[in-house]
């Protein structure tokens, strides 16, 4: 309270510490006189649950004082009609989404929905300051800082390594952004589950754990039980449910669910009718369930700073121990949790410090500047320049990002006569004012894959039970089975954009492949995790691990620190190469594409590889019988920048960098309910802009983004240089115990060579044999 | 010369890498929905600036062919420009255009995106009835001989789906030949219903390679 007037607040809390409430409290005070008109504070949440759950908490303690204040949320879930009275007549307090807020921002009256805005709390910043989400959040606050000056920025943040980057993030640039610290609390009481059976080899998923998770949920209150994907998620809850032989009430949540399919596990969980919920991340932020007394992570943590935050989520009041548990899905995720436990209980929270904002997402504000009013170009880049991640931008950068919006940017001036963006009378405005629509369409920058909604057929358009994957929806023929809210359905075709599908009885359903996000290890477990498999025994691990790990040191090598492990043997007919490089999921499949790529042109025939945080194996026609020329750093180097090139990860990289800047669109009103032959893939402009405009901004884009993100070739340089050449190849005459593992990974990498030109000759020929067509 | 022939009424025919037919008999190339002008055309209504470059793609690989193959005619299938105004090409790959059409007889059929003539030189037609065969861009349930485009097919095997030629023994269905195209699953409506029991999915790409046109999903 006494900070109230600063222009900008960092409150860094651990969870349960009551942050959300205490941003709200100036608010309240500042309204209680009711003299105040029109919207006083705007509060953000990166989740839609998280701004509902604030509205309740917040609705209640205001009723009950009598206070005259309007409370409303909105966001993707709020009704057209509602959303319509909110712009009319905004609230004293509005709860919202970083891209409705950006939607807002793009009306024509956006000054005066925001007029007499005093106060932005921004929720979970340090969840926000992670993506471009948070990017565009502050490219927002820019703008309410020019239309209302004297705004007051709040952000509150769950305990993180570097407050200090996060204040800068939040604060308008160059202003001051103080940083409170709220007391840490006591330590959690945290332990890997003992279960009867060990851990499978492989997968996620952690089905073996059933029994003994649901004797903990017996135990406890509530249980909150996390998984790191999806369908994970489903998976698990299905198989929990057959076991369920008390019948515990037992809900599950993620962010493919439909909203009323959320909203009723929300509401049983406030009202405290649930023992145990099975989640995904969507519950990794701030809502408060009150009475958890037991957080369960299921598969290993990946990252010890969001694993300290799960935990959180246990005993949400402060001062009272937090209590989870961790259960590793495979044998190697045992170590993995291991590691984690040691981190947690040393306080040593780990992070990758981000670069500087991205320009797809600066395009995309551009864009929307241009809807809500034509605007100056100076004037657009000084107030850009306030916000954090964006306060080092150069005016080139800034002119180049125009320059796309307005004519596309390319090398080629084709389209003077079309151009997007015109300047008249030096202010820059839509050609074509019809364009505004498609651009509010295309707001935001999450850019998952297409999803469909999937219905029950024969019920009148009834409640959606949820969403699957375009790819995955694609993959169906009538008939299969998948899961999905814990209900095994039957798919029956495609109508227009929704999976109409029927329940089925059935036990055993083909598995719903939600591309969860796949998180690397941090840097600093992979540490802990290395210097463990250097100890000569593994007292603290469970037997069936030290066995496993044991085994793998008498049969071939373990991965040192300092030293790197290559394996080469045959296996089902083909050759495979695992390397254990240790550099975390993004950059052990950069080292997959760029070996393959060598690989391919000394014709060693590869196939495709599959990569997880620790190992990357190849498959393909032929040995390799000396890896150290393929692991040559300058070699690799170079090859990155051909490589950088042609392959899958720039081409998805690309995809969402183009669907942000405003290059394609991802909802085109109308445009998709005809047949699909006129939509075309992106891996196809991709290729042309290569081919025509290497330096295209969209080229640049996707270069930076893909070296900061999936490429992560930092990473496998920092291993290069700790081993420093000490590469032990080792041939084997089969499977090695520690390899086993990535053969039934998902995700796997087809190569498109020469191996696959003769495979696919290959099949040809034999079909046509097998038909009778030869 | 790569490619794969087949016979459709008796008569001799190559599927080319490259997604063309070539009729050795009467030295005819054929392609289908080149869809040039398509980048423009989105422009023009207000849409995204997509790389303005998918006409010069489209016609070098044009180009290329016709420089193998030296056709004494070339039948575009339809679909040739993504609509009327877009065959408004400007002066580099129009000179381009005319360039490969001098010198041979060069159709034009109509397709549902470029319905009428356009100022671009050639014969402009509705069909094209040669010997045993007909050209047309939508195929007709009944027909037979008949050589047609519009569904831009596709088939899957062993990695992504690639455009690909399907054909029996009444017809062939060209795969789209536009760089800016995408494609229609051959194993699903309506293409699965056009063709006969026993078709065959003839894949483009490097090494064009012909099999069953049947689901192993």
């Amino acid at each position: 309270m006494d900070r109230a007037e600063a222009p900008a607040l960092l409150l860094v809390a651990p969870t349960g510490g009551g942050k959300t409430l205490a941003g709200f409290l100036p608010t309240l005070a500042e309204l209680a006189d009711g003299r105040h008109r029109g919207l006083h504070t705007l509060y953000i949440s990166p989740l839609k649950a998280l701004a509902a759950d604030i509205r309740r908490n917040l609705t209640t303690p205001v009723t009950e004082m009598d206070l005259p204040i309007r409370i409303e949320d909105r966001t993707g879930d709020t009704s057209h009609s509602r959303r319509q009275r909110q712009r009319a007549d905004p609230p004293h307090i509005l709860l919202t989404t970083p891209e409705s807020l950006a939607l807002l921002l793009s009306y024509e009256d956006a000054p005066r929905i925001f007029a007499g805005l005093q106060r932005v709390i921004v929720d979970e910043i340090h969840a926000l300051a992670e993506s471009r989400r948070g990017d565009q959040l502050m490219l927002c606050l820019s703008r309410l800082s020019s239309l209302v000056p004297g705004l007051r920025r709040v952000g509150l943040s769950a305990t993180v390594e570097d407050p200090k980057a996060i204040a800068r993030f939040l604060s308008r640039h160059p202003d001051p952004c103080e940083v409170l610290y709220a007391d840490s609390g006591p330590d959690p009481d945290i332990a890997m589950l003992a279960t009867d059976e060990p851990p499978p080899w492989a997968g996620g998923g952690g089905r073996y754990a059933i029994p003994a998770i649901l004797d903990q949920v017996r135990r406890h209150r509530t249980t909150l039980i996390f998984h790191n994907t999806r369908a994970q998620a489903e998976i698990f809850f299905h198989h929990l449910w057959l076991a369920n032989e008390d019948a515990l009430p037992i809900g599950i949540h993620h962010g493919s669910l439909s909203r009323e399919a959320r909203e009723r596990v929300e509401a049983a969980m406030v009202s405290g009718d649930l023992r145990a919920i099975v989640c995904t991340g969507s519950l990794d932020l701030g809502i408060d369930w009150g009475d958890v007394d037991l957080v369960i992570q299921v598969g290993a943590p990946k990252n010890v700073k969001r694993l300290v935050q799960r935990i959180g989520r246990a005993n949400h009041r402060y001062n009272a121990p937090s209590k989870a548990l961790l259960v590793p899905a495979n044998r190697f995720e045992v170590v993995e949790c291991q590691a984690a436990l040691q981190a947690v209980r040393d306080r040593d929270l780990d992070g990758e410090p981000r670069g500087p904002g991205p320009r797809d997402v600066l395009c995309q504000h551009i864009l929307i500047a241009a809807c809500a009013a034509p605007f100056d170009a100076d004037d657009l880049y000084a107030e850009v320049t306030t916000a954090g991640p964006y306060s080092t931008l150069s005016r080139a950068d800034f002119d180049a990002c125009l320059e796309f919006c307005a004519t596309g940017g390319y090398a080629l001036r084709a389209y003077d006569r079309w151009q997007r963006l015109m300047q008249r009378d030096g202010l820059w405005s839509l050609r074509d004012p019809r364009s505004s629509r498609a651009i509010r369409m295309n707001i935001g920058t999450i850019t998952d894959a297409e999803l469909l909604k999937v219905r029950l057929r024969n019920r009148g358009g009834g409640q959606p039970l949820g969403e699957v994957e375009e790819g995955f929806a694609a993959s169906l023929t009538p008939g299969d089975t998948f899961l999905i809210g814990g209900q095994i359905v039957r798919y029956e075709g495609l109508r227009e954009l929704t999976v109409e599908v029927s329940r089925d009885p059935g036990r055993d359903p083909k598995v719903a492949v939600f591309s969860g996000s796949k998180f690397s290890t941090s840097t600093r477990l992979t540490e802990r995790i290395l210097a463990m498999l250097r100890e000569p025994s593994w007292p603290d691990l469970p037997a069936h691990t030290a066995d496993w790990l044991a085994l793998q040191r008498e049969v071939s090598r373990l991965p040192s620190r300092d030293r790197l492990l290559v394996e080469s043997f045959p296996a089902d007919g083909r050759e495979h190469l695992c390397i254990y490089g240790f550099a975390g999921r993004n950059a052990q499949q950069t080292l997959g594409l760029l070996l393959t790529h060598r690989m391919e042109s000394l014709g060693l025939n590869p196939l495709g590889f599959v990569a997880t945080d620790y190992a990357t194996l190849i498959w393909g026609l032929d040995p390799v019988a000396d890896s150290a020329p393929l692991l040559d750093r300058a070699c690799l180097a170079d090859e990155l920048e051909t490589w950088l090139q042609g392959n899958a990860v720039m081409k998805r990289t690309f995809r969402s960098v183009a669907q942000i800047a405003g290059l394609i669109e991802r909802n085109h009103p109308g445009q998709r309910k005809s047949g699909r032959q006129a939509t075309f893939s992106t891996d196809i402009l991709y290729d042309t802009l290569r081919r025509h405009d290497p330096d295209h901004l969209m080229l640049q884009i996707t270069r930076e983004e893909a070296m900061r993100g999936l490429v992560d070739f930092a990473r496998i340089e920092a291993m290069l240089d700790r081993v420093e050449g000490r590469i032990d190849h080792l041939r084997l005459d089969r499977v090695t115990p520690l390899s086993a593992p990535l053969f039934l990974e998902h995700g796997k990498v087809p190569v498109e060579g020469a191996a696959r030109e003769r495979l696919i000759a290959e099949t040809a020929a034999r079909l046509m044999a097998e038909a009778g067509l030869a | 010369m790569t490619g794969h022939p087949f016979t459709l009424s008796a008569t001799a025919l190559v599927a080319l890498p490259s997604g063309a037919l070539w009729w050795a008999a009467e030295r005819l190339l054929t392609v289908s929905d080149l869809h040039l002008g398509r980048s423009s055309r989105i422009a023009r209504l207000g849409g995204t600036l997509l790389p303005p470059y998918e006409v010069a793609e489209t016609l070098a690989r044009l180009d290329a062919d016709i420089a193998r193959m030296d056709p004494r005619v070339v039948v575009c299938l339809g679909d040739s420009f993504d609509d009327l105004a877009a065959a408004d090409l400007d002066d580099r790959n129009r000179l381009w255009l005319s360039r490969l059409i001098a010198g041979r007889r060069w159709i034009w059929i109509e397709g549902n995106h470029d319905p009428g003539p356009v100022a671009i030189p050639g014969e402009h037609l509705r069909e094209l009835a040669l010997g045993p065969l007909s050209f047309r861009h939508i195929a007709r349930s009944g027909a037979s001989g008949e050589i047609s485009g519009h569904y831009h097919p596709k088939f899957r095997v062993a990695g992504p789906a690639r455009p690909c030629f399907l054909i029996d023994t009444e017809r062939v269905i060209l795969p789209a030949y536009g760089a800016y195209t995408g494609g229609m699953d051959a194993l699903r409506p309506p293409l699965r219903d056009l063709m006969a029991p026993g078709a065959i999915a003839c894949l483009t790409g490097p090494t064009p390679c012909a099999l069953p046109l049947k689901g192993r999903r």
